[in-house]
């Protein structure tokens, strides 16, 4: 059944219908053409899918658009500035080489945000730990790891999402 | 005006491509609709064997959204998916190559194979249909296991009813023998080189569209090689016009060998786009990459070493049984053979090997390349069984390796290779302090206090990339040229774009390129842009795989850098009225030597294109060119790995603690992307060592079909890697002085790995591990010793 | 257009009224389980009912006796509840290690407990801390609700509300994973109460069971040694690719010695 859905994404306000089983991954990729959010398994187990909901990491693929009414959606696209800038932790990520393919980038850039915004002091280790909800195949992480390390020296407080 | 510039060849200047990925504007083959966008699903085989009785598409064309139903009958009449690579067995006879069907015909051959497309309206019509297709199965018995799959009294094609695809070998058996017979000590070693599955996060999809207005086709695909997979297509299976055909593979992301491959799946959306007359796209859901990607390795293997008593290796016999699962994919027969034994003599001076390879068909997923394809199964081998001799000899590994080590180049082995250049001392001695295996004895001590068991492993790798020359592979059996082709572009502004047929699916070659070329022509960075992955743009390409993309498509990109200047030198003496030979090209000037009369690139540039004062009788207008490069031999990376695990012996877990990289990679262009090469490698290579293995049932259902049940590497799976690149010998055969390096870490470090878990479960009685190494497997081989 | 229905009541009565007349229909909780299984073509309800808008299912509430947590606290809200840290540290340990972070930020104890997967965390919290399972018509004892694989005491229409857990003297979980799902291999939570000791084993069997040898050794001596010569026997245990039943029953003892070390 076509379920009627407000909700913000990326500071915009988005009022649309949607079917009961429409998950929030289909509704950014297809209904509002953000294709920077990837979807990469079945299983919600890799993810490149990963935004942020009320500002926690959240696999898109994993929950239905119709749970999200009122909630305030950001992604890859929302928190990339619009002056041809990048947000401290896209910078970082540039900075130290981590990416390759970019496949799995948005999903691990939105996690290593919600991670730093909310253990800003994590170490090495629990960044390995906060980041095991997502796959990444060509980099062996090091280079994200250390690039989180950096993004959590430039991210101030709160600023980000 | 300019100042003498940096040189850009070397330094680790940030990626280009990095903006669009890291703020999500890239483009990924699904993430393009095309208009009347329709989509493709296609129904697969539940069964690993089984009889098509009979199929009922009656109920899926009748549901709603559904544009049409095709069944391998429809299809009858088009090619097989070909191979690309002709194995002669021993006898002489060709490999068998049953027809590889591009939508089952008669029979499925694995859990997975499709079987019907339908084309909906939306993909979630689509998949609902197929599941209204009604087929009757006539179920076989299935032959899965590699080892015992030839001769299996279940048979996977009538062509090749003992299962045998070919049995091939090489080297001097007979030497061999004679060498074993003078031997003062054999080791032998049998092992299993794990099956494995690829898993770029892209799962595998294709946008297909027909224009009636030219005949022609579109396709947008997750290709490493555009015009590999055109040539294939039109020329073997579709019988089209190759020129009415155009192939884009935008952002891929990732392939590690896996999307190198013509598959089933794009062939039939093409073929269907213009019987519906619509654009038809199709994107693998996870579990689809499981089942039909083709997946790596899947070795059972017997080897021998035969030493003198000072331990000089004498000989190297080696058997393997490879499985190509059930059909041969388009590099297959190539990967256990020429890409394999030709590496058994390692960074060793081994005077005879041979080497038998049997190759299988089994009722499993087809098998082909997987970063490495090969060399790392050789490799394994080879620095398993060195080790184990070590062992048995109670002579230290290091020194075992150094008393065999090649030292004089160029240096022929018995197994068909001539490697052009290396040093293995001098990566070895790197890696023996960046690992401080000086330190090792006090870090055993301190594991021992926590009741843990350490381990140090040691692998001394070669490769050989840079694929390949034309007429050696002709040789062998290629059925294609493994030349690449570049194109440099000079606009009249002097910007520059470059066409190149590597395609980059992470490896960052639009930077990398760009710094080969920007510091030839002596021009900036951000004035070169680098164009892949489009045959409407792209003059030809052979693709990006074997560690090729600088060695190969770098050097015939360098080859077009150096026509453009050729003539942009015969530019300049005309304006500066001066002999083609007294004008000199550095720095981005043309300039009379020994004079300040120069002209620079872009005046150059200009002229071309505005040719007023032009010597137009002798040079055409304009400033673009071409090339194509064939290597005149592989190149060979070589380098030497250290590993120190951490073992729990009361739960059986394994923890890479240290982990030392030196590489030799030649020259390199960008150290921070090599690196990340070598870093992914290395975590594919730990993967295979310690967390992956493909498993199937006797019944040939697979069971490790998602991320739930296959274990990928996490980033808490991992230590920090230590990596150097040795200063290295260059490559002697290509202008960059390049060897590739986007396979060695996948290359080098599984065997590093085991080693350093035999070597700490060594007190306790454990000889025999076999990949991958999970706590399970490893307490079990702790208790069986203890029995 | 999809045929499934959406309903997202306002109150817990009427979200058990609804689950009550439509049997076919799922409660979504956090989802985190639920919309995997439909991917895969496990399940295949007719309709959700999403508990989202139930705030009075949201919440943690603590003092020196008990933790009690709404059915839909998000597993990253006990991870991180100061709360909790305080009074059970280790079911917040317990809660910050579930998953993945993004499953935590969804995933709730509700949905874990109601869904009752073998090799989920909670469980194995629930029953070694004697927990109390509030649901909208009762209060089920943690020995009475796990009834077997994907089981529970629950009936149709009937929504767990909170769970109330006793403060213990002491209590650890040590979780071994299963390499690829990173679920518990085996998970054992060991809980030292003034009237004993319990011991609860999640991953092992089709639902979390309590550990009785293990219980007894360690009521008479409360110290890692007391598990030495403790075997398990495999009897019954899950066995699947990851580990024999023999390896599963072998760590029970050498987990439940971590937990107290």
């Amino acid at each position: 059944m076509a379920v009627p859905i407000e909700m913000i994404v990326n500071g915009k306000s988005v009022a649309t219908e949607v079917d009961a089983d429409t998950l929030l991954s289909t509704f950014l990729r297809e209904h509002l053409r953000l294709t920077g959010t990837h979807v990469g398994c079945d299983t919600a187990s890799c993810g490149a899918c990963t935004v942020h909901v009320g500002g926690r990491a959240v696999k898109s693929c994993n929950v239905l658009t119709a749970q999200l009414a009122g909630q305030d959606i950001t992604t890859i696209e929302g928190i990339t500035p619009r002056d041809g800038s990048l947000h401290p932790m896209q910078a970082a990520f540039k900075a130290c080489h981590g990416l390759q393919c970019g496949f799995c980038t948005a999903g691990m850039v939105m996690s290593a945000i919600d991670l730093v915004l909310h253990h800003p002091h994590a170490t090495e280790e629990e960044i390995r730990h906060g980041l095991e909800g997502n796959l990444c195949r060509c980099t062996g992480y090091q280079n994200i790891v250390k690039a989180v390390v950096m993004a959590a020296k430039t991210m101030d407080g709160g600023q980000a999402s | 005006m300019s100042a003498v510039r940096a040189p850009l060849i070397g330094r680790s200047v940030e990626r280009k491509e990095d903006y669009r990925f890291l703020t999500g504007v890239g483009q990924y083959t699904d993430d393009i609709v095309l208009p009347a966008q329709s989509h493709g699903y296609f129904l697969r085989s539940p069964h690993a064997h089984a009889r098509l009785r009979s199929i009922d598409i009656a109920g899926a064309r009748d549901a709603p959204g559904v544009l049409a139903v095709y069944t391998g009958e429809d299809l009858a009449g088009i090619g097989g998916l070909p191979c690309g690579w002709l194995i002669k067995s021993i006898d002489g006879s060709p490999m068998k190559e049953p027809k590889h069907p591009v939508l089952a015909e008669g029979k499925v051959r694995y859990v997975g194979e499709q079987i019907a497309l339908v084309v909906a309206e939306t993909a979630a019509q689509a998949k609902a249909a197929a599941a209204l297709i009604d087929v009757d199965y006539d179920v076989l018995p299935a032959v899965v296991d590699t080892a015992s799959a030839a001769g299996n009294s279940a048979c996977v094609h009538d062509a090749a009813p003992d299962n045998v695809c070919y049995t091939w070998a090489i080297g001097d058996e007979s030497a061999v023998t004679a060498a074993f017979a003078q031997a003062a000590h054999v080791t032998r070693l049998d092992l299993i080189n794990n099956r494995l599955i690829p898993n770029a996060i892209e799962p595998r999809a294709a946008n297909a569209q027909y224009s009636a207005a030219d005949d022609s086709y579109t396709l947008y695909v997750t290709s490493q090689n555009p015009h590999v997979e055109r040539l294939l297509m039109t020329a073997f299976v579709l019988g089209l016009p190759e020129h009415k055909m155009r192939v884009i593979a935008p952002d891929v992301g990732g392939g590690f060998g896996s999307k190198i491959y013509l598959y089933a799946e794009e062939t039939a959306l093409v073929w269907a786009s213009k019987r519906v007359g619509r654009p038809i796209k199709w994107t693998a859901e996870r579990s689809e990459s499981f089942l039909t990607d083709a997946h790596g390795r899947d070795h059972v293997t017997t080897a021998e070493l035969a030493l003198d008593a000072q331990g000089q290796f004498l000989a190297l016999r080696v058997r393997t049984t490879a499985n190509m699962g059930a059909y041969l994919s388009t590099f297959a027969s190539s990967i256990p053979t020429i890409l394999y034994a030709t590496l058994l003599a390692g960074q060793y001076t081994t005077p005879q090997i041979h080497c038998t390879v049997q190759a299988v068909f089994t009722n499993t997923a087809p098998v082909d390349a997987y970063r490495g394809a090969g060399r790392p199964e050789a490799t394994y081998l080879l620095e398993r069984i060195v080790e184990l001799a070590a062992r048995e000899l109670g002579i230290d590994p290091v020194a075992l390796r150094r008393r065999n080590f090649i030292r004089s180049f160029p240096h022929a082995t018995p197994v068909g290779l001539t490697y052009d250049t290396g040093d293995y001392e001098a990566t070895l001695n790197r890696v023996l302090d960046l690992a401080d295996v000086a330190g090792y004895p006090a870090r055993k001590q301190a594991s021992a206090a926590k009741g843990l068991l350490r381990g140090i492993g040691y692998s001394c790798y070669i490769e050989a990339c840079g694929l390949a020359p034309s007429n050696i592979a002709g040789a062998l059996g290629a059925r294609a040229g493994l030349f690449e082709a570049g194109e440099v572009r000079v606009h009249p502004t002097g910007k520059v774009t470059v066409f190149t047929g590597s395609h980059s699916h992470g490896q960052g070659h639009e930077t990398t390129f760009a710094q080969v070329v920007a510091d030839r022509l002596g021009i900036s960075l951000e004035d070169v842009d680098i164009q892949h992955g489009d045959t409407g743009k792209v003059l030809f390409g052979m693709g990006t795989y074997g560690s090729r993309s600088l060695a190969v498509g770098g050097s015939a990109i360098v080859k077009a850098v150096d026509k453009i200047i050729s003539k942009g030198r015969k530019i300049a003496a005309h304006l500066l009225e001066a002999s083609d030979a007294d004008v000199e090209f550095e720095n981005g000037e043309f300039r009379i030597a020994g004079t300040d009369r120069k002209k620079t690139f872009a005046e150059i540039a200009l002229t071309a294109y505005v040719p007023h004062n032009y010597p137009l009788d002798k040079l055409e207008p304009g400033l673009n060119e071409n090339a194509f490069y064939d290597p005149t031999n592989f190149t060979y990376p070589a380098g030497s790995y250290v590993c120190e695990v951490e073992v729990d012996p009361e739960t059986g877990t394994v923890r890479v603690d240290r982990f030392s990289a030196s590489d030799d990679f030649g020259n390199v262009i960008n150290p921070m992307i090599v690196e990340g090469q070598v870093q992914g490698g290395i975590a594919q290579g730990i993967g295979q060592a310690l967390l992956e293995g493909c498993r199937y049932n006797e019944d040939g259902q697979l069971l490790t079909g998602s991320f739930t049940d296959y274990a990928l590497p996490r980033a808490d799976d991992l230590p920090n890697l230590d990596i150097e690149l040795s200063p290295g010998t260059p490559c002697t055969h290509n202008p960059l002085g390049a060897k590739g390096c986007g396979e060695a870490g996948a290359i080098g470090s599984p065997p590093a790995v085991i080693n350093a878990l035999l070597d700490a479960l060594a007190p306790l009685g454990v000889s025999r591990i076999d990949m991958p190494a999970t706590p399970h497997r490893v307490w079990e081989a702790i208790a069986r010793s203890k029995r | 257009m999809s045929a499934i229905a959406y309903h997202r009541p306002a109150s817990v009565a009427e979200a058990a009224q609804l689950a009550q007349s439509e049997p076919d229909a799922r409660i979504l909780a956090g989802g985190q389980s639920l919309l995997p299984s439909m991917k895969l073509g496990l399940l295949a309800p007719t309709a959700f009912i999403d508990l989202g808008a139930l705030g009075e299912l949201r919440g943690i509430r603590g003092d020196r006796k008990s933790v009690t947590l709404g059915a839909m606290t998000s597993h990253t809200a006990v991870g991180e509840s100061r709360a909790v840290i305080e009074l059970l540290p280790a079911l917040a340990k317990l809660a910050a290690g579930i998953g993945d972070p993004q499953v935590r930020n969804r995933g709730t104890i509700g949905g874990s407990l109601a869904n009752s997967d073998p090799a989920a965390d909670y469980p194995a919290a629930v029953l070694a801390l004697n927990a109390t399972i509030h649901t909208n018509r009762r209060s089920v004892a943690a020995d009475d609700f796990f009834k077997g694989l994907f089981e529970t005491a629950l009936g149709a229409g009937e929504l767990i509300t909170a769970v109330q857990f006793p403060v213990p003297r002491s209590a650890a979980y040590v979780k071994f994973r299963q390499p690829a799902s990173r679920f518990a291999l085996v998970g054992v939570f060991v809980a030292q109460t003034s009237a004993g000791v319990r011991v609860a084993v999640t991953g092992a069997g089709p639902c979390a069971f309590r550990v009785k040898a293990l219980e007894d050794v360690l009521s008479r001596q409360f110290a890692p040694r007391a598990c030495d010569g403790i075997t398990i026997s495999p009897d019954g245990l899950n066995e699947d690719i990851h580990a024999s039943a023999a390896y599963r029953a072998h760590l029970i003892p050498v987990l439940a010695r971590r937990a107290i070390a």
